[in-house]
Parts: structure tokens; C-alpha cells; sequence
């Protein structure tokens, strides 16, 4: 680097969401000509702690590796453990899988969405967008019992059945929800204060999203159609047909875009779910020693694809297990999106892949560079900013 | 301007949030709060503690004779036991509000009358 850049480090305190991950950009006047990662500030072991817990234990720990995606994860796990087991579960309980998923990956979105806008300072929208998510979470606690880890998934099957009147519940939120995020959608579409902060921000071209791994609706807003739910389908979803949702702008409003219309997709998945779904058994028994095997599962969490690896040795807790979170697959593009940008973007850059350290951190990367550094917080940057595109 | 429209409409309408302390929400239907043991039909087999994911149930004493002690502040709610429970001696009550400064309030011990 010549000698005219300027380093201004972000975090390690709260770069995007609030997670602790530390970011170096290279800056040159305002615009940022390179980055570093460091990541690991939350590495938890939960890898580890797996290999001291029976099968059935460790599926709440790996429920509890994301607070937001949870039942992805569990879902992810549980999957793994099936294939290892050799037991198939019942239609009924693939059913029900996608409902749950589909309404945590509204709420992850809608979440998502008010953090975007906050991160533009566009506060309003943010409260109106959790406002409305609250619908989203009174649904998730009738089917499942609670707010954030539902526990839904079990090892061969689901633990809560879906009767009518949960069903007709669900279908009146969803209502509700649709006509909220057509308004929204309607709504970033039109409103400057969105277009003028994310048209042409944080440009992730086709080629480079598949050259880096992007996954999830990173990859889908560069106009890659890549989703694990239609490339390879789990649970019940080649039962049911949807369209994977792709927007060419490559960008953050793409980004926006991508995940506004996902929310209007996954209502139509849980409606035509509800529609199709067998009834029957929810669950089988399953024995709690599992023999010698591997398997490989994977999972379209809400932020992209989410893998699971678990190796058995013929006791009833796995030998190792592997987790491979979106947020770490996206790191390379968010790297390669920060470069040529502005200082005052990275924010909803940075926000813009949906980043969740605290389950990504399972690998340590050590970066270690001393130089002359100035450092901000992500309040200062978001402050700047804001001011910053206010004087321009 | 879409969004104007919008913030318009929202001037006159009343503040989503509930009021906590003095308004309560009503859990839903199914909720996993705290549980709880019922020693007349709990037979001591100890699988409450043997599927604990965070070791908040503990046995003292084996069979009929045997005390539960339950630790509020390990437990996660998940509501394993009541379900791995081969006699439904646990139910999840609906109680939330199972916070406290005082950590003696958060052990919950079942003995035999």
C-alpha cells in the first residue's frame, strides 16, 4: 500500500448487526481500497461441546448456534442425524418443517429489513418493518411454543402437530403480512431515501459472486439462481413448487429486492404446504446409539446455505461435527463489495449480507498487521454517514 | 411520497407496544414457561436428567424416594423432559416472569410428602 492510505478500523464492536467482528479498510480520501477481516471475537466452541453431548442434547445446542436462523439449524441437524440413522420421517413432519422454516426465514427478513434501513438511517421504515414482524413471531410461538428457539424439530420427525386451529391462525397472519410487505415492497421501490443510499452501492457483479461462493440472497441479487431449496430439495420441498427468486441489479437495492419478494414467497410456500400437507404420523422412534457413518447435510437458512457435517462411531454422541455457516461463505464477496466504495457505505454493505458473526465464528483467522490505525465505531461510521450524504 | 402516505396514516394510530409491567400478554396456547413436577406420579427413573441438555435437573436418592432439584437459572425451556418423561410426571407451565436478583429463589426443589 503507498504511503497516502489511511486505515480505519470498524469494530470489533458492532460493524453491522450488533456482533462483535473487526474490520480494516484501506482508505484513500473516501473511498476504501481494501479490507481485512478479522473474525473469531465470538468463537463459542460449540463444535466441541457437541462431541460431549448425546444426539438429542445436541440438538438444542445446535439450535442455540443462531438465535435468528434457529430452526435452520436445527433442521440442518437433524437431517444429518436421520441420514446416519438410515430413518426416513414421516410426511406429515417434512410438511411441517417447511412451514416453520418459511416463517422464521419471513421473520429473518423482516428483521433484516429494519436493519438495512436503520443502517441508512431511515428509522421509520425500521420501526414499521418490526412492527409488522411482530405478526410473524405470534405465529412462530402458536406453532412451535415459543417466540425465538422454537424447538420444533426432533430426531425423526417434529415434536408439535399442526391442528386446524393453528392452521387457521396462521393463515390470517399471513394475510395480514402479505398486504404489509406488497406495501413495503411497493414502497423501496419508489422511496428515494432507499434508492439514493443503495442504487449502485456495494457492487457484487455476477461473475464475482460465483467466483467467491456468494450463497443466499447474496448470490440471488447478483442474478445467480442458487438456492439448496430447489437445487437440492429437503424436507417437503419438491412436493411444493415455488420460484427461486432472482434480481439482476447486483447491488444493495438488489439485495433489498431480493429479500422483500422472498418474504411474498415463502407466504405462497406455507399456504401451498398447509394445502398439501399429508396428515398421519409427526414423528418415529428412534434409538439413541447411532453405528459408524458420515453424512453431509445442507439447509437454505435464511442468510444462504447453511452445511452440517457429522461423523458417528457407534455411541450415542457424534465423534465430530462440522457447521459451516452463510455469513462465513459470504465474507470473500463482502470483502470484494467493500473495494472502490465509499467510507459512509459501508455500513449497509456491510448489513447487506445479512451478516451473523456469532455463528460464524468457529474458525480463527489471525490477522495481525501493526500500523498507524485510527479506530470507529459503528455508531461514528453510521454517523458519518449519514452527515456525509447529507452535505453532498 | 409513498412512504409519506404511510407515516400519515400512522399519526393516529395508538402505540403498538404493550405497556409491560401493567399490561401483561397472555402466552400463547402451548408455551414452554417453567416446568414443573408432580411427585405423586413420578416414578424416579432419572431420564429428566439424563436428557437435560444443560444439566438443570438433578436427582437425589433413586426410585420413589428420590428429590428433584430443579435450577431455574440453567434451564433453556426447551421442554425435553416433559416430553422424554415415560410417565408425564412434568408439565410446562405458562409462567414467564421467572427472573430474580435472588439465586436461592431460582432452585426449585420436588420432595416427597
Amino acid at each position: 500500500m503507498s504511503g497516502s492510505t489511511i486505515k480505519v478500523i470498524i469494530g470489533p464492536q458492532h460493524p453491522a448487526l450488533k456482533e462483535p467482528e473487526r474490520f480494516i479498510l484501506e482508505t484513500e480520501g473516501e473511498y476504501v481500497v481494501d479490507v481485512k477481516v478479522r473474525i473469531g471475537y465470538i468463537h463459542r466452541g460449540i463444535e466441541k461441546a457437541m462431541e460431549n453431548r448425546t444426539y438429542l442434547q445436541g440438538l438444542y445446542l445446535s439450535e442455540r448456534v443462531c438465535g435468528i436462523c434457529s430452526d435452520a439449524h436445527t433442521t440442518c441437524y437433524v437431517q444429518g442425524v436421520e441420514e446416519l440413522l438410515g430413518v426416513e420421517p414421516p410426511p406429515r413432519s417434512r410438511f411441517i418443517r417447511v412451514v416453520v422454516a418459511e416463517l422464521e426465514r419471513i421473520h429473518s427478513h423482516l428483521l433484516w429489513l429494519g436493519i438495512a434501513a436503520h443502517e441508512i438511517g431511515f428509522d421509520t421504515l425500521f420501526m414499521y418493518v418490526w412492527r409488522d414482524r411482530e405478526i410473524v413471531m405470534d405465529l412462530l410461538e402458536i406453532v412451535s411454543g415459543n417466540r425465538v428457539h422454537y424447538a420444533t424439530n426432533t430426531i425423526g420427525g417434529v415434536r408439535r402437530d399442526l391442528n386446524d386451529e393453528k392452521i387457521h391462525k396462521i393463515l390470517k397472519g399471513l394475510k395480514t403480512l402479505e398486504d404489509r410487505a406488497k406495501e413495503y415492497l411497493k414502497m423501496i421501490q419508489k422511496e428515494q431515501t432507499v434508492l439514493k443510499r443503495t442504487v449502485n452501492v456495494g457492487i457484487l457483479s455476477k461473475s464475482d459472486a460465483i467466483k467467491y461462493g456468494a450463497v443466499g440472497p447474496t448470490v440471488r441479487a447478483s442474478g445467480v439462481k442458487r438456492d439448496v431449496r430447489a437445487d437440492d430439495p429437503y424436507a417437503a420441498y419438491d412436493e411444493i413448487p415455488f420460484n427461486v427468486i432472482v434480481e439482476d441489479g447486483c447491488d444493495c437495492l438488489a439485495r433489498i429486492m431480493v429479500r422483500s419478494r422472498e418474504v411474498l414467497e415463502s407466504i405462497h410456500i406455507i399456504r401451498e404446504a398447509l394445502k398439501r400437507m399429508p396428515g398421519g404420523e409427526i414423528r418415529v422412534r428412534v434409538k439413541p446409539r447411532i453405528p459408524p457413518a458420515e453424512a453431509l447435510s445442507r439447509v437454505e437458512a435464511p442468510r444462504g446455505e447453511l452445511l452440517y457435517y457429522i461423523r458417528s462411531n457407534g455411541t450415542d454422541k457424534p465423534e465430530r461435527c462440522k457447521i459451516r455457516t452463510p455469513t462465513l461463505a459470504n465474507i470473500p464477496s463482502l470483502c470484494k463489495m467493500l473495494v472502490g466504495g465509499y467510507i459512509a457505505d459501508v455500513p449497509i454493505v456491510l448489513a447487506g449480507i445479512d451478516p451473523c458473526f456469532a455463528c460464524m465464528d468457529r474458525v480463527l483467522v489471525i490477522d495481525r498487521e501493526k500500523r498507524e490505525a485510527k479506530v470507529w465505531t459503528l455508531d461514528m461510521l453510521r454517523r458519518y454517514g449519514r452527515e456525509w450524504y447529507r452535505k453532498r | 411520497m409513498a412512504f409519506a402516505r404511510e407515516a400519515l396514516r400512522n399519526i393516529f394510530k395508538k402505540p403498538v407496544t404493550e405497556k409491560y409491567p401493567f399490561e401483561r400478554r397472555e402466552p400463547a396456547e402451548g408455551f414452554r414457561g417453567r416446568p414443573v413436577w408432580d411427585m405423586k406420579k413420578c416414578i424416579g427413573c432419572g431420564t429428566c436428567v439424563r436428557v437435560c441438555p444443560v444439566k438443570a435437573v438433578e436427582m437425589i436418592g433413586r426410585g420413589r424416594e428420590a428429590t428433584i432439584k430443579h435450577h431455574l437459572e440453567r434451564c433453556i425451556y426447551c421442554g425435553q423432559c416433559a416430553e422424554s418423561c415415560p410417565v408425564k410426571a412434568i408439565t410446562m407451565t405458562p409462567e414467564y416472569e421467572l427472573s430474580d436478583t435472588d439465586k436461592s429463589k431460582m432452585l426449585h426443589v420436588y420432595e416427597r410428602k
